[in-house]
């Protein structure tokens, strides 16, 4: 049998979306392999995870009831032990942080070939798998010659199965020995709060590095004040400490769902793109006509914010 | 103590570029330091800045250009370096578990006490190596660093990983360690006139996989890239022609229409 292993992602007693995604990368990779899926689900309350999991297309759901968080020697060690008893072709685990955080020790444990950060998956008689390079410029096609192997899948690439099903969930014992893990999680702090809720906002002006100098703000700050607008931005400038951390949008920002977006010399990676996609209109202004914001911006001007953000404001005031 | 860094050269491709092959064509390419690795390079060369006896060594995989790179962190303070490359190294497509190995062997030769690496590299973005190599080598490990504070006896390091939604992980890791570095972790220095001075100074040594106790099957990969292309656009936007000023005039009207400006 080539079957398929895949690994379910939570966070504070709540399965994130991508667990719902990676069943359908997952089952869609057993289809070509011919196998089953397996489901692996591995810590916090795995019972109603489950029941949530039993989703059309997965064959069987391990459930491996130790800890209430991630960890990641709990995940590396319970998915390499899973992998041994099972055998399968293919182990997917999200390219999360969490995944990014466990996932290559489990290929490594296990002498897999890793596939990082696939954004498509095919098999016919050996793995080629979509990913990305250069800030999303290009794609390329990325082919495994070994098996079994092991991949992360991009959360939002797949959509997520919702259809459930009747799937049998069996226990999975696996020894984690706590005090042996030298990475020990204290709590967790939420970051970001202040005087403005970007997620409330309905026009985001969003400013990325393109503006080069923490001068060159304040022609942004303008343009905001005279559209009524709400600032934001991309990770850099909060990361140099140009903005508070609760203007930045994306993975590890904000989700923001304004209904005008405008995006201002950002090149729209994966992790920006993740905050912001949820707009109802998105414009971008960037120099560079191969920028990835252009792929889902309704509006674009290929063009130098120096140039056209004083047009612009000219243009309210 | 011993803090060893790993860094990469990556490339960016220029605005308007051409694939050639499996590649972007090298004149469309230009290198830099990865900006992951740089939060890196600045957390070690503050901790040798904190504490008394700390070297700070960087390691890269690369060829003869990526010196310019290792140079900038060098003259950032990183006190001297190492350059693995030889000809089975530039003809091998290096896969997650090859850099491992290759990194694994000058663990071994360079027995550090913490291994800082950037989250992931900015052209490939496979964001693995860290991790990997701390699962080889036995250290423990912590990925997606955003603040690092260390004990005063440099036991443990107490970090925070930056997780999706504004959230962070508090976390307790002993050393030795391997920790991959998200930026905004700390603010990269500017090497200084003098640092980039003293950097010419300073020892890169060039290692070979057989200086590393390793031959060419070290290197071999089972992945490969098999093909490149231009993403097909899922775009249907919408693109304003002419003068800066005419296009913000039509700039201008999409957002009166849309009613989130008013007048
Ligand atoms: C785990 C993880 C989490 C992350 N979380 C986030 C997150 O939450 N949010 C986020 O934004 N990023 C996040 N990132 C970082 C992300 O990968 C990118 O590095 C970042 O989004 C790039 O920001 P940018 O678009 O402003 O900069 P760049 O990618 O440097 O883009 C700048 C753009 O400006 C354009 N430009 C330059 N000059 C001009 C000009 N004069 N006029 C017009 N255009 C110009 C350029 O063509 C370019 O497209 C994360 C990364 C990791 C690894």
């Amino acid at each position: 049998m080539s079957d398929v292993l895949a690994v379910a992602d939570h966070r504070r007693g709540e399965l994130r979306d991508v667990s719902f995604e990676i069943v359908r990368a997952g089952r869609e990779l057993a289809a070509d392999l011919g196998g089953d899926l397996h489901l692996a689900v591995i810590a916090g309350d795995t019972e109603a995870f489950a029941d949530r999991l039993s989703l059309a297309g997965v064959d069987a759901i391990h459930v491996v009831d130790d800890g209430v968080e991630f960890n990641h020697d709990l995940y590396a060690g319970a998915t390499a032990a899973l992998f041994e008893e099972l055998s399968p072709t293919a182990v997917l685990m999200p390219n999360s942080v969490n995944g990014l955080d466990y996932a290559p020790a489990v290929a490594n444990r296990l002498d897999l070939p890793l596939v990082a950060d696939a954004v498509g998956l095919a098999y016919d008689g050996g793995l080629e798998a979509t990913r990305e390079m250069y800030g999303s410029k290009v794609e390329t096609a990325v082919g495994v010659s070994e098996e079994p192997f092991a991949v992360t899948v991009r959360g939002g690439e797949w959509a997520a199965v919702e259809e459930t099903a009747d799937v049998p969930v069996e226990a999975f014992d696996y020894e984690f020995d706590e005090s042996a893990s030298g990475a020990r999680v204290q709590g967790f702090e939420e970051v970001g709060a202040g005087d403005v809720d970007i997620a409330d906002a309905e026009f985001l002006v969003s400013i990325g590095r393109g503006i080069e100098e923490e001068e060159n703000l304040e022609l942004i700050e303008e343009l905001a004040e005279v559209t009524g607008a709400t600032l934001s931005s991309s990770r850099p400038i909060v990361d140099n400490g140009w903005l508070p951390k609760n203007r930045q949008v994306g993975q590890s920002g904000k989700q923001v769902t304004p209904d005008v977006y405008l995006a201002i010399g950002i090149s729209g990676a994966v992790q920006h793109v993740a905050g912001m996609k949820g707009a109802e209109t998105i414009i971008a202004i960037n120099t560079d006509p191969n920028a990835p914001i252009f792929d889902i911006a309704d509006y674009g001007i290929v063009g130098d914010l120096f140039d056209v953000v004083p047009e612009l404001i000219e243009q309210f005031s | 103590m011993k803090i060893l860094v790993t860094v990469k050269e990556v490339a960016e491709a220029a605005d308007d570029f051409e694939i050639e092959g499996t590649d972007i064509g090298e004149q469309f390419l230009e290198y830099d330091l990865n900006e992951w690795d740089d939060y890196a390079v600045e957390a070690a060369v503050q901790l040798s800045e904190e504490y008394d006896d700390v070297e700070v060594v960087s390691a890269t995989i690369g060829p003869e250009r990526s010196e310019e790179t290792i140079r900038m962190a060098l003259a950032k303070g990183v006190d001297r370096a190492i350059r693995v490359w030889d000809d089975d190294v530039a003809g091998a497509d290096l896969d997650v578990a090859a850099k491992t190995r290759l990194f694994a062997a000058v663990v071994e030769e360079e027995e550090p006490d913490l291994v800082l690496s950037g989250v992931q590299a900015a052209d490939d973005g496979f964001g693995a190596t860290g991790v990997s190599l701390a699962d080889e080598i036995g250290f423990d490990w912590a990925a997606v660093v955003n603040h690092l504070d260390t004990d005063d006896d440099l036991s443990t390091a107490h970090v925070h990983r930056e997780l999706e939604g504004g959230i962070e992980e508090l976390t307790d890791v002993d050393l030795p360690a391997v920790l991959t570095i998200q930026t905004g972790l700390n603010e990269p220095r500017y090497a200084s006139l003098r640092g980039i001075r003293q950097a010419q100074g300073k020892e890169i040594a060039e290692f070979g996989l057989a200086d590393l106790g390793l031959d060419a099957d070290a290197v071999a990969s089972p992945i490969e890239r098999t093909a490149m292309y231009e993403p097909e656009t899922e775009s249907d936007a919408t693109y304003f022609d002419g003068s800066a000023d005419e296009q913000a005039a039509q700039l201008a009207d999409v957002l009166r229409d849309k009613g989130v400006v008013s007048e």
